[in-house]
């Protein structure tokens, strides 16, 4: 370990310089995974996480791998993470005050350990052989070379798999899969309900919105048969957001009328 | 050998009768009684043909069998419900449902006013049943079932009147004290299957001349144990007396002339056995011996006339098992002897019953007194059994009787004077309680309750006693003359003992001191019952004090038995509460405490979970480290 | 430059998931963690494969992410209705199992 950085900088290859820029980086964002407080940060952490693993398997000839990294994990998981987070509350925030006494210095007990002797272990081992590479391997394109040995070598494991993700979806449907307690209302009921309110006066249905002729829209209230302007003719939502146009424009002069 | 196919019916119709008439209920309430009269005397009819059909055959012939079911089949081991009729069976046949018929009609009359008369007959019934079954299997096994059917039939008989507790403590107290003899009854099968791989009759006497004397010696003693227990022998004497809360009748069918007897019937049929094993025979003399006396010096103190009399049949099966003890020459009187008594003690204890009837039920003799008076039939019934008792001529006491003394003398040495002398000292004793009975009951001045209204029994009582009573005068005769039984049951029991026992003392000497004793225990009885206490006098002497209280039998078995077993039961208790109980509360509690310890881990948090599989992977790692260091 | 780097990378991102599974209480962020455990071992998977210089270590890997999938279907769509349920998505309020 002693001696890494002396050859990082010894030796400035291309690669080196990639792993050593990206890979803290990677780190950070995973230690930040577990320090920021919201979800989101924590979802976009991961998907800068894994952008920098799809970098390093592309830089390790794993290219096939790498898309996949991008496509899959980085667009197809992540984003159901953060439909998810959508679903639950963007904003529900994460209290990081331990509430499981002895949980806190018991897990910091455990990643010091774990971590130290994990990299104990690797630094002591050794793997027997030199770094081959994959040029060989990916003579024939690495995509084409994978695809050889899914379809002949694990061939079996592929179609298990593929089952696995037909049952992972099915259950994944019965679960989220909510049966209503209630029966939908039909418009039956809905007629039944107006007839046995309070007030007689919807019974017969709201008015439609105004049509004129130099306007005809959703947007401008009908007027009554004593002209006055019918509120109820136009969406509520159309009101409150101050989109309604007044009809006033397009009232007829009383006199007018009686003249004609 | 003979097959029959009769002798089925003599268990099946008492049997069949008794669960009809359990089954049926207050249905058979108004005929119950008459069917299983019916019932009975056809059995006896059956018996009659039977034993005419014996005698009509000659020799081996003369015996019957019927085999009515496989029963048992393992391996090698075969046992048959068979049914064995030879001339042995065939007096106890006569003997049961004869006796049993004429109990069955006094019955009648005396259960009349009972509210449960059909369940009394259903048991009577159940009881004749069991009893012919045991004494017509042919095998011990077949014996057994028999055995523990007379045992449920004399328990339910006793507790007939369940309501009072104490007649239920004495029915429970008669099987108890049965039980204890059927264990040995059991084992004594047990030993002669693994000996002999057979427990039929005829097989185990083939096997028995080469089996090793300790063996036969084993098998002996447990039939003696089954005995004792069965027929209230020393040391399993002491339910007899209790065995009195049953109805009279009861008394004297079960518990005088025929259940009671099933010990010398096991003793007799097991003859091969005893008369292979001296020690066995001579722990059977001694029994019969000590019974003898015991139950005689029992009789002298009792009030109660049904007690005095139980103890009197206790005594007299002394003789019997006594006589049985005494080799193939015993055998023969032995029955004859148990058939008489049969006849004589059945005629009392329905005499003794017919007293209570007229007397609203009182049982102290000392509240009777002058009964022969208002009562004749009954006192001339009674009197003539007393006589038959003891053993005046030509009464039928008197061959059986004097015929043991003159057997037990004839022993030899000193065991046949030890033996005669106590036959003689116990017909003494004999003599004087049944003449204390007789003198407080029949004879003297009234001393009965002022409600007491005496009176004499209906014929449906008196007429069996009478019959009964003819038997007590003429069986001994009938039986004796000419050696008519002793032929009779030659094949039976004295097959290969033909040589003849050197007369002790001629038979006129013998009946002469039998009849001297016999006068003296009159005379005392008579001298010292001139007069006699309503109330029984407290300051009595030592021996009359014992003989009250059973000669302290049943002090004993609570001293030894009871209180020991009791103390036994509850330390088993206290252990078990304490040990058994403290050891799986120890147990409880030590997963209790650890529990409760160990469940703070299980916090139900999913992340605690999770930590702890991490550093269940830190502590692998840990060690996959320490191995590569 | 040292190929072990990329195992010594991947370790420690892995160490970093354990630590916030054990450590986070949203659910959602959980199984953040756990994905980044899982893309710490497929990085060792890859840098073997080039170690080996055969692709079976990258096949792996693929069956590892389409695992991963598979599990983030079902457990997101377990999350959503715990959420449904108790209008919570943290961990700590499903603990119904120690009572």
């Amino acid at each position: 370990m002693s001696n890494l950085a002396l050859e990082v900088g010894r030796t400035l290859q291309p690669e080196a310089v990639m792993f050593w820029i990206l890979a803290p980086l990677a780190v950070a964002a995973a230690l930040g995974m577990l320090f920021v407080k919201k979800a989101v940060h924590s979802a976009l952490l991961l998907a800068w996480v894994m952008i920098t693993l799809a970098i390093f398997y592309i830089a390790q000839d794993a290219l096939f791998l790498g898309i996949v990294q991008i496509i899959v994990y980085t667009g197809a998981v992540m984003m159901l993470f953060l439909f998810i987070l959508m679903l639950v509350g963007v904003d529900s925030s994460d209290s990081l005050v331990e509430n499981i006494r002895g949980q806190r210095p018991a897990s910091i007990f455990a990643a010091i350990g774990l971590g130290g002797l994990i990299i104990s272990l690797i630094s002591r081992a050794t793997l027997g052989v030199e770094t081959i590479g994959l040029q060989d391997a990916n003579s024939a394109g690495n995509v084409q070379a994978i695809a050889q040995e899914l379809f002949t070598k694990y061939v079996w494991a592929f179609e298990v798999v593929s089952a696995l993700l037909i049952t992972a979806a099915l259950g994944a449907m019965v679960l989220a899969h909510s049966t209503s307690t209630k029966s939908r209302t039909a418009q039956r009921d809905q007629s039944i309900a107006r007839f046995r309110g309070a007030s007689l006066a919807t019974a017969a249905g709201l008015p439609g919105s105004g049509v004129y002729a130099l306007h005809n829209a959703v947007d401008v209230p009908a007027l009554l048969p004593d002209g006055s302007p019918a509120p109820t003719s136009i969406s509520a939502t159309l009101d409150a957001r101050g989109d309604m146009l007044s009809s006033k424009p397009f009232e007829l002069e009383a006199k007018e009328v009686e003249e004609d | 050998m003979t097959t029959s196919t009769n002798l089925v019916y003599l268990i099946a119709l008492p049997l069949f009768s008794a669960g009809l008439l359990l089954l049926l209920g207050r249905i058979a309430d108004k005929w119950g009684h008459i069917l299983a009269t019916l019932v009975s005397a056809s059995v006896f009819a059956i018996g009659l043909i039977e034993f005419f059909a014996m005698q009509g055959r000659e020799g081996e012939a003369r015996a019957a069998t019927q085999k009515i079911f496989e029963w048992i089949s393992v391996g090698s081991f075969q046992a048959d419900a068979s049914l064995l009729l030879d001339q042995l069976s065939i007096c106890f046949v006569l003997l049961i449902s004869g006796v049993g018929t004429l109990i069955h009609i006094y019955s009648i009359a005396y259960m009349s006013h009972d509210h449960d008369r059909r369940r009394f007959f259903a048991y009577l019934n159940l009881f004749i049943a069991a009893m012919l079954l045991l004494v017509l299997g042919d095998s011990y096994l077949n014996l057994y079932v028999g055995w523990e059917g007379v045992g449920l039939a004399s328990y339910l008989l006793i507790g007939f009147w369940n309501q009072k507790p104490a007649y239920a403590t004495a029915a429970k107290k008669a099987f108890v004290a049965n039980r204890v003899g059927d264990v040995g009854l059991s084992l004594a099968i047990m030993i002669a299957f693994t000996q002999f791989g057979t427990v039929t009759f005829a097989g185990v006497k083939e096997s028995a001349s080469g089996a090793s004397a300790g063996a036969l010696t084993a098998i002996g003693a447990m039939l003696l144990l089954a005995a004792a227990g069965k027929s209230a022998q020393f040391p399993l004497q002491s339910w007899l007396g209790d065995a009195m809360a049953g109805p009279t009748p009861v008394s004297a069918l079960i518990h005088a002339a025929t259940m009671v007897t099933a010990g010398v019937y096991l003793i007799t049929r097991s003859n091969f056995i005893f008369d292979a094993s001296p020690t066995a025979q001579l722990m059977v003399v001694c029994v019969g011996a000590i019974t003898l006396l015991f139950g005689a010096l029992i009789g002298t103190a009792k009030d109660d006339i049904k007690k005095a009399l139980a103890a009197s049949t206790m005594s007299q099966i002394g003789y019997m098992i006594l006589a049985t003890g005494l080799g193939p020459v015993g055998y023969a009187f032995a029955i004859m002897h148990l058939l008489t008594h049969g006849f004589f003690k059945a005629g009392m204890f329905l005499g003794a019953g017919s007293v209570m009837h007229g007397m609203n039920d009182e049982v102290n003799m000392r509240r009777y007194g002058a009964i022969g008076k208002v009562m004749p039939i009954t006192a001339a019934t009674f009197g003539l059994g007393y006589l038959a008792i003891l053993g005046v001529p030509p009464f039928a006491g008197f061959y059986s009787k004097d015929k043991i003394i003159e057997t037990a003398f004839n022993a030899g040495g000193i065991e046949g004077i030890l033996l005669g002398g106590a036959t003689l000292l116990g017909a003494a004793i004999t003599a004087f309680y049944m003449t204390r009975v007789i003198v407080l009951t029949f004879t003297g001045t009234k001393r009965w309750d002022e409600n007491a209204h005496p009176h004499e029994s209906p014929f449906l009582m008196w007429a069996p006693m009478a019959v009964l009573a003819i038997g007590s005068v003429a069986s001994g005769f009938l039986l004796s003359s000419g050696s008519a039984l002793v032929n009779w049951l030659q094949p039976v029991v004295n097959e290969h003992h033909e040589h003849h026992a050197e007369e002790f003392l001629p038979p006129m000497v013998v009946s002469a001191m039998a009849l001297t004793f016999v006068a003296i225990g009159v005379a005392f009885a008579v001298l010292k019952y001139r007069t006699v206490a309503v109330v029984a006098p407290e300051s009595v002497s030592v021996f009359t004090k014992a003989a009250r209280k059973d000669l302290y039998q049943d002090s004993f078995n609570e001293a030894v038995f009871m209180r020991p077993g009791q103390k036994l039961t509850s330390a088993l208790l206290t252990t078990d509460n304490k040990v058994i109980d403290g050891l799986v509360g120890a147990v409880g509690w030590i997963i209790q405490t650890s529990a409760s310890s160990l469940r703070v881990i299980q916090n139900g948090y999913v992340r605690s979970y999770a930590l702890i599989m991490v550093l269940g992977v830190l502590a692998l790692v840990t060690a996959v480290w320490m191995v590569t260091l | 430059m040292e190929i072990s780097n990329y195992i010594y990378l991947s370790a420690l991102l892995f160490t970093i998931g354990a630590i916030g599974v054990v450590v986070r209480r949203n659910a959602i962020v959980v199984f953040m963690c756990v994905e980044l455990m899982l893309n710490a071992t497929n990085l060792a998977f890859v840098t073997f494969s080039r170690v080996h210089g055969n692709l079976d270590g990258q096949v792996a890997s693929f069956f590892t992410m389409v695992v991963a999938a598979c599990e983030v279907v079902v457990g997101l769509a377990i999350i959503v209705t715990i959420y449904r349920s108790r209008r919570s998505a943290s961990v700590d309020d499903a603990s119904l199992l120690k009572r």
